[in-house]
């Protein structure tokens, strides 16, 4: 701990109100150790100001609900130690690429809309069987990162590739994508994975990794889109070999 | 505006979305939730959901019996036998279902569903992903509603339940972005709306976890169930209270005290650290108190020493509980034992309802944790609160499915647009500048409930608790918040919840107070045994004409197990 007392710097804005420019407000509060970013947060909308607008939840790094920017650095401040930065001032911002609606709170949509297009569920062709369909532990294995995904949109806030084009999937959801397509009980047909055959799907990744510092998670998005490549590429060497055979 | 739909649910949940992906094909479903769904509770169960699937080689002889035999003992026999039998017959087809969606289960090597031993289960009967199973369940549940297009309308936030004459018409909204307030009418309404942990101090809960829409049936005229069973975790992080799982014991974890003793051989010689929830808090609280505990800043704890199963097992199977111990207080546990105590974890009481979810209230049904069928009784057991989201998210959406199209209900647009009115002048009451704001009244609440209405109680303690809930209440009148504008205004939600976190704590500790017997989780000092010549009964709070609770009894059903002593 650097002091007993920090300021937080958070930057306010209200959509609603949109002559108003964003400016950063202040607050001073009392820190004990252990605390972090999300109390202190939840503490300043209770004892300062309460008119100040983010979004929480499980305080426990599950539900994905409390992104932002923290001292520079994306993260969830619910897993973010007040103690850990050598600094008594935090500064807080909204996630970036995103539309804010109010404060540290974004609009979602376009990250949801995203989510959707890539039909994040599980598709069979086959019947069901009677009981689980089998997996073994090294299939299940394959998944396990993409799993972990709590879809809080840190690798959608820190990804040069959403900053100069809002087209793009990004990587959460071609993470997603790929969550399904590795998973040994999905029959997708390889046009599915077509439709992101393209520069704002996989292709247009800069394989430059921040994605993969920013998740709180340990997911890896770009091992995701680098795989899905070369899936894509296998299926169209495949339908080459096929039409030569042919 | 008015908005209509056939039926309409509210949570985003597990019990919510299995509810609409089972409505949705066949009648105009929208799914309302104060979050977007994934944000939802359900996301932080760890452990696991049981089902008698018997593919762990040492649980072959498991049947959907022994798991009702289990479940009705560790209820302490005030779970209903015949929905427990329910629950544990439906548990592996809800199970296979929800592989069949892409629920990524964790695997043995035969390629079946893993499965690990929990507290108070004869079998290894609980079924895993890794420690992140409500994770799982509820990205496949969501994924599922996505597939099936399902109208969700996220943050909109219910402010009020609409009955009227018996019926329920449907409920007012507040949809937080715009801060309009929105009608909603609807022929059948289900609250799959989770538990009132927050009402305590010391919880695992998430932050929305206000019990608000049990408070909310209450207030409306819907009759709340066995409301005094709280459940307190035993091993949950100090400070924090984040919920390190039972798969932790499951996994082989013990518990040790600051003599290095594992002491659950004193209390629970066969089960030790696996005996259900209610007597591993009991014990570890004992240990506290008789000096037993390690002294730490944050509190008095035990220690949760997972040292032995060694790196590879703790990644593979735990390898949640490793990060947020890594995170949230800077521990390995593949080095050093996680400080731990017990605190609130799970609503075993809530809104009355019976197997098929419905409430005494013509078009209101209840599931989930917000609900009380019971299948829980006294004290839940680990494993048991998934399996019982989905299977009365499914069943609930069953008997609507059914009963629906020959009710001919029609809701009313008069009582819903009269309730709006009200709804306005409350918001525009707490928006006058000069009262107390929220917080201050929801802390001293939860200090009061943690600290006099907890593991162990006494009369006195509970009477006390009674008294302070009351002037809480009687403060709540003067509440006001920093801003009258309703749009993103979460201090406002804050305040609105904050007058059904109140209700709800009432009927706890009206509860708590009358039930003079020790039963599962509701442990009195001054009554250690348990009576059931007295109180083999459900306790009924519906709330009087003064907005007093009035408490009454109900028999609990009891098909082929009898009481016996429960010991472990």
């Amino acid at each position: 701990m650097i002091s007993d007392t920090y300021t937080f710097k958070i930057l306010r804005y209200d959509a609603k109100e949109p002559k108003k420019e964003p400016c950063f407000a202040s607050y001073k509060i009392k820190v004990i150790p252990g605390l972090t970013v999300l109390a202190m947060l939840l503490r300043i909308r209770d004892e300062i100001d309460g008119t100040l607008s983010f979004r929480s939840s499980c305080r426990s790094a599950i539900c994905g609900s409390c992104a932002m920017v923290i001292n520079g650095k994306i993260d969830l401040a619910c897993r973010t130690q007040v103690a850990v930065f050598e600094t008594d001032t935090i500064i807080l911002e909204p996630l970036p690429n995103f539309e804010v609606i109010k404060d540290l709170v974004v609009d979602m949509t376009p990250f949801w809309d995203m989510y959707e297009k890539i039909q994040p569920y599980l598709i069979r062709k086959s019947s069901e069987p009677e009981k689980e369909i089998y997996q073994s532990e090294k299939n299940r294995k394959k998944i396990d990162q993409f799993v972990n995904c709590i879809l809080c949109a840190c690798c959608y806030g820190a990804c040069p590739v959403l900053n100069r084009d809002g087209n793009y999937a990004g990587p959460a959801a071609m993470a997603k994508l790929q969550r399904f397509s590795l998973d040994s009980r999905d029959e997708r047909s390889a046009e599915t994975l077509e439709t992101f055959n393209s520069e704002e799907g996989v292709w247009g990744c800069d394989t430059v990794f921040r994605c993969i510092e920013a998740c709180p998670k340990d997911v890896r998005p770009t091992d995701g889109i680098v795989g899905l490549r070369k899936t894509l590429l296998k299926n169209k060497a495949k339908d080459i070999w096929r039409s030569i055979k042919r | 505006m008015m908005l209509t739909h056939d039926i309409l649910i509210v949570g985003g949940g597990l019990t919510g979305l299995r509810a609409a992906v089972g409505l949705c094909d066949k009648f105009n479903v929208g799914l309302i939730s104060k979050v977007y769904p994934v944000r939802s509770h359900s996301i932080a169960a760890q452990g696991g959901i049981n089902a008698s699937l018997a593919n762990n080689p040492d649980g072959r002889d498991d049947t959907w019996e022994k798991h009702t035999f289990d479940t009705v003992k560790g209820s302490d026999y005030l779970g209903d036998q015949d929905a427990i039998e329910i629950m544990c017959k439906e548990a592996p087809g809800i199970v296979y279902e929800m592989e069949h969606w892409g629920c990524p289960f964790s695997r043995f090597p035969d390629g079946t569903i893993a499965q690990r031993p929990f507290g108070g289960g004869g079998f290894p009967r609980t079924c895993f992903s890794a420690d992140v199973t409500g994770h799982s369940l509820l990205n496949t549940l969501y994924e599922r509603a996505v597939y099936k297009k399902v109208k969700i309308y996220p943050e909109w936030f219910v402010t009020s339940l609409c009955v009227e004459d018996g019926q329920c018409h449907g409920v007012i909204v507040l949809d937080i972005k715009s801060g309009e307030l929105i009608p909603v009418r609807a022929k059948v309404t289900v609250f799959g709306t989770g538990g009132y942990g927050r009402v305590y101090r010391n919880s695992t809960n998430a932050l929305i976890n206000t019990g608000s829409g049990i408070g909310m049936a209450y207030k409306a005229g819907v009759p709340l169930k066995d409301m005094e069973f709280v459940q307190f975790h035993p091993t949950t992080l100090i400070g924090t209270n984040i919920l390190m799982t039972e798969g932790c014991r499951g996994e082989g974890g013990y518990l040790l005290n600051n003599k290095g003793e594992r002491f659950m051989q004193k209390y629970a010689p066969t089960a030790m650290e696996l005996a259900p929830r209610d007597i591993v808090s009991r014990c570890i609280m004992t240990e506290i108190e008789e000096g037993r505990g390690f002294e730490h800043p944050l509190g008095t704890y035990i220690e949760l020493d997972l040292r032995h199963l060694g790196k590879k097992k703790i990644i593979e199977r735990l390898p949640g509980i490793r990060s947020i111990c890594m995170d949230f207080i800077g521990i390995d546990p593949v080095k050093k034992p996680i400080p731990i105590m017990p605190s609130q974890h799970y609503s075993m009481g809530g809104i009355d309802v019976n197997e098929k979810g419905a409430s005494p209230i013509k078009g209101f049904y209840a599931a989930g944790e917000c609900a009380c069928v019971s299948v829980h009784g006294a004290n839940r057991l680990g494993g048991n609160s998934l399996l019982d989201t989905i299977v009365f998210g499914k069943l609930a959406a069953r008997a609507i499915e059914e009963e629906l199209p020959k009710d001919k209900l029609k809701p009313k647009e008069k009582p819903l647009l009269s309730l709006k009115a009200q709804v306005e002048k409350k918001i525009n009451k707490l928006t006058q500048a000069g009262g107390e704001r929220p917080y201050k009244l929801a802390a001293d609440l939860g200090a009061v409930m943690s600290e006099k209405v907890g593991v162990f109680r006494t009369k006195k303690e509970i009477a006390q608790a009674l008294d302070e809930v009351k002037k809480i209440k009687e403060r709540y009148i003067n509440v006001s918040v920093s801003s009258a504008d309703p749009h993103m205004n979460y201090e406002l939600h804050n305040a609105i919840e904050l007058e059904y976190m109140l209700e709800v704590a009432h009927t706890i500790v009206l509860g708590a107070l009358l039930r003079e017997e020790s039963r599962g989780a509701h442990f009195r000092r001054d009554f250690p045994k348990r009576n059931d010549k007295k109180w083999l009964k459900h306790t009924i709070a519906k709330m009087g004409k003064k907005g007093d609770p009035l408490i009454s009894c109900k028999q609990v059903k009891i098909t082929n197990y009898q009481p016996m002593e429960r010991k472990y």
